[in-house]
């Protein structure tokens, strides 16, 4: 009797080494999520709560867009579970680093027949390969809501591939999401709704989705909010003008003052967009987008 | 009996030339089919092992031992390529995992396996000195190739011109050396990994250059006009991707129709395996689907076909070695009748002599037993790069 007790003391004094010793089990750890913009860090951190921890290592005053993360940080991201991509060619250096394939979720795949190419572009002929363009499409996929929506989905989908346990989870929490987001479309619909062919500048040529999506006519220039446009600018604004009588310039941020007075002194009144690529710094996506849409309202007003 | 042998050692040491070449004869034919069956077992075993540890291979349809040589071993026969778009639908299945690989390009003798980072996981590979792949540009270097090129974090490795009587061609790219593996005794250890769009840009179809819509250097615009400019070949295109470049550095088209060679497909389970099987099958697929061990275990069946007309061969000339042996040793008996009468005047009788002559037989043969072992020895130390060498390459 002594020895069968010692041997189950034995067995079981080697189980609980053993379960030490055993690494965390893969499907139902806390997932280690990199992302390379703000609304997809939102995005995944509503779906996951706390299942997940999402990382978003660009510095607050970059845009994500054409940043470069140091080789420590491209190590952060492969070591991720999944790195969350904006696709349409946003953050274009991801061609340019080395990430584990089975790990990148492109959350616009499924709506790339929808991308918009950036007009104006130049094309280049060198060598054999004959023409081609360094320019592609817009990227600021997630100011149209609806796609924004369908980005979330994409990221909810690959949460459920790699922890399968917290499907229902995650799927509540896509469902709260995408209400929130289609609220935002329907408002934002509304608000357009009765000025809806005003004709607007927009500082940056970021608003493209947008645009398509609340039927829109926004022409862009290439301004930075920060910065009083030059001599060369006014004038490319003055032409843009004559064919697209704007009385309103959407900007990215606040805009300078002396920029403000002036396009007040050509009948052109400023109002703020924030797009968020970055993260902002009281609030969140929904909070922000719901003041930008507060502020368009006096845009669409009559 | 100790005076047998010492007689006997004295003999074989007087006749050098005479024992020198029984030795040699008796330790070939010692050693030769054991050496042989040394080196097919450690091949079997290596292609096997790497084979058996590869579920599926997804490559264009040809010959499958091509495809299996070129994406296990890196062997120099390329088979038809595929595009990024047929391991995109493997990954769009859900049945399984795919890992591209293209294996096209040389670098000093050493294959340039462009691949993702799920390689280095499949395969369990492990950095040991610098860092793993992170930027365009980057190499990792298996460790025979560090060892034999002397190269190590930091250095650059150029690759090799794809072809050197195409003079317009793509130029070679100085790779930069992040980081050496460890040794894994197997086919990894002889290859240089790089990440897909690395050798794309060896390829030429990815490149870096000033950028020409703004240059100020009139002399490389061939014709400018608003929506097209068409530089000369004086346009200078980067052989290095470098930090201050590597932002030029663009591809032309949509990377999904980018060749690899093949798409190493692990399956989600034995289920999922079966299907995607399945859907090689059909005539229309103009990909074929597969299983290394199958390959290799018919490749298999063709070496150890060889091996026995080999092994026929090898016992007709041990047969006949034996045979020159017995001739050697009657003929040395007849050349050495005064010796052996002299010895029956000193008082010995036959079983004496017979004594001396087994004395000398067992010399020579300890000799050449000791020799073949030795050389055994030292075979195995190297059979595993031997047969690298000699048969996987």
């Amino acid at each position: 009797m002594k020895v069968m007790a010692r041997l189950w003391f034995l067995a079981v004094m080697i189980l609980g080494l053993a379960a030490i010793a055993m690494p965390e089990d893969d499907v139902s750890g806390k997932l280690t999520i990199y992302v390379v913009n703000y609304p997809l860090q939102y995005f995944a951190q509503r779906i996951a709560e706390a299942h997940a921890t999402v990382a978003f290592p660009a510095p607050p005053d970059v845009d994500p867009a054409f940043w470069n993360p140091g080789v420590e940080v491209i190590a952060e991201y492969q070591r991720a579970d999944l790195i969350i991509l904006n696709g349409a060619n946003y953050a274009k250096w991801i061609d340019k680093v080395t990430l584990p394939q089975s790990k990148l979720v492109d959350t616009s795949a499924s709506f790339k027949d929808q991308y918009i190419p950036l007009a104006n572009r130049v094309t280049h002929t060198h060598g054999p390969g004959g023409d081609h363009a360094h320019t592609g499409v817009a990227s600021t996929t997630w100011l149209d809501f609806h796609l924004a929506a369908e980005q979330a989905r994409a990221i909810a989908d690959a949460m459920s591939r790699k922890r399968p346990a917290l499907r229902d989870i995650f799927e509540s929490n896509y469902k709260a999401l995408e209400d929130d987001l289609l609220r935002l479309d329907r408002d934002l619909k509304a608000i357009v709704v009765s000025n809806m062919h005003e004709p607007l500048v927009a500082s940056h040529p970021v608003y493209q989705y947008f645009a398509r999506r609340y039927g829109l006519d926004i022409k862009s220039v290439h301004w930075e909010p920060n910065e009083v446009p030059t001599d060369e600018q006014w004038l490319e604004l003055q032409a843009i003008l004559r064919e697209h009588p704007a009385r309103w310039m959407i900007w990215e941020g606040a805009p300078e003052p002396e920029s403000a007075a002036t396009l007040k002194s050509l009948g052109i009144n400023s109002e703020v967009f924030i797009p968020q690529g970055n993260t902002p710094a009281p609030g969140n996506f929904l909070t922000v987008m719901r003041q930008n849409a507060d502020r368009l309202r006096l845009v669409f007003s009559k | 009996m100790i005076e047998s042998f010492y007689i006997a050692w004295k003999y074989v040491t007087y006749n050098k030339l005479k024992t020198v070449i029984l030795i040699a004869c008796i330790t070939l034919i010692a050693f030769l089919p054991l050496g042989l069956q040394r080196l097919l077992t450690e091949s079997e075993q290596q292609l096997l092992s790497r084979a058996v540890s590869t579920p599926l291979i997804v490559g264009a349809k040809g010959s499958a031992l091509d495809l299996v040589m070129n994406t296990l071993y890196f062997g120099d026969e390329v088979p038809e390529l595929i595009s990024m778009a047929d391991s995109q639908a493997l990954m769009d299945s859900d049945l399984a995992l795919p890992v591209p690989v293209y294996v096209r390009f040389r670098a000093r003798g050493h294959a340039i396996v462009g691949t993702t980072l799920d390689y280095f996981d499949f395969r369990s590979l492990k950095v040991a000195e610098g860092r793993g792949l992170a930027v365009l540009g980057d190499c990792v270097v298996g460790a025979t190739v560090a060892k034999r090129l002397g190269l190590a974090p930091g250095d650059s490795l150029i690759s090799s011109p794809d072809n050197l009587f195409d003079l317009a061609g793509v130029y070679p790219l100085k790779m930069r050396v992040a980081g050496v593996l460890e040794k894994a005794h197997t086919s990894d250890d002889l290859a240089i990994f790089v990440d897909l769009k690395t050798v794309w840009v060896i390829e030429g179809l990815g490149h870096g250059h000033e950028d020409i819509t703004k240059t100020q250097d009139s002399t490389v615009i061939l014709r400018r006009t608003e929506t097209n400019v068409v530089a000369n070949a004086k346009l200078e295109q980067y052989t290095e991707i470098t930090e201050a470049n590597l932002d030029s550095f663009h591809f032309h088209g949509n990377t999904s129709h980018y060749p690899i060679s093949a798409v190493i497909a692990l399956p989600r389970d034995a289920k999922a395996g079966t299907i995607l099987r399945g859907r090689y099958l059909s005539t229309d697929a103009i990909n074929q689907i597969a299983r290394p061990k199958d390959v290799i275990d018919e490749l298999l069946q063709n070496i150890f076909r060889i091996k026995n007309v080999l092994d026929a061969v090898i016992g007709l000339v041990g047969l006949a070695t034996v045979l020159a042996v017995i001739l050697v040793f009657a003929l040395s008996l007849r050349l050495r009748q005064r010796e052996i009468s002299t010895i029956f005047k000193l008082g010995c009788s036959r079983m004496t002599i017979a004594r001396l002559l087994a004395a000398e037989i067992f010399i020579i043969v300890l000799i050449s037993g000791v020799l073949s072992l030795a050389m055994m020895a030292v075979l195995s130390q190297f059979a595993n790069d031997l047969v690298r060498a000699l048969f996987i390459r």
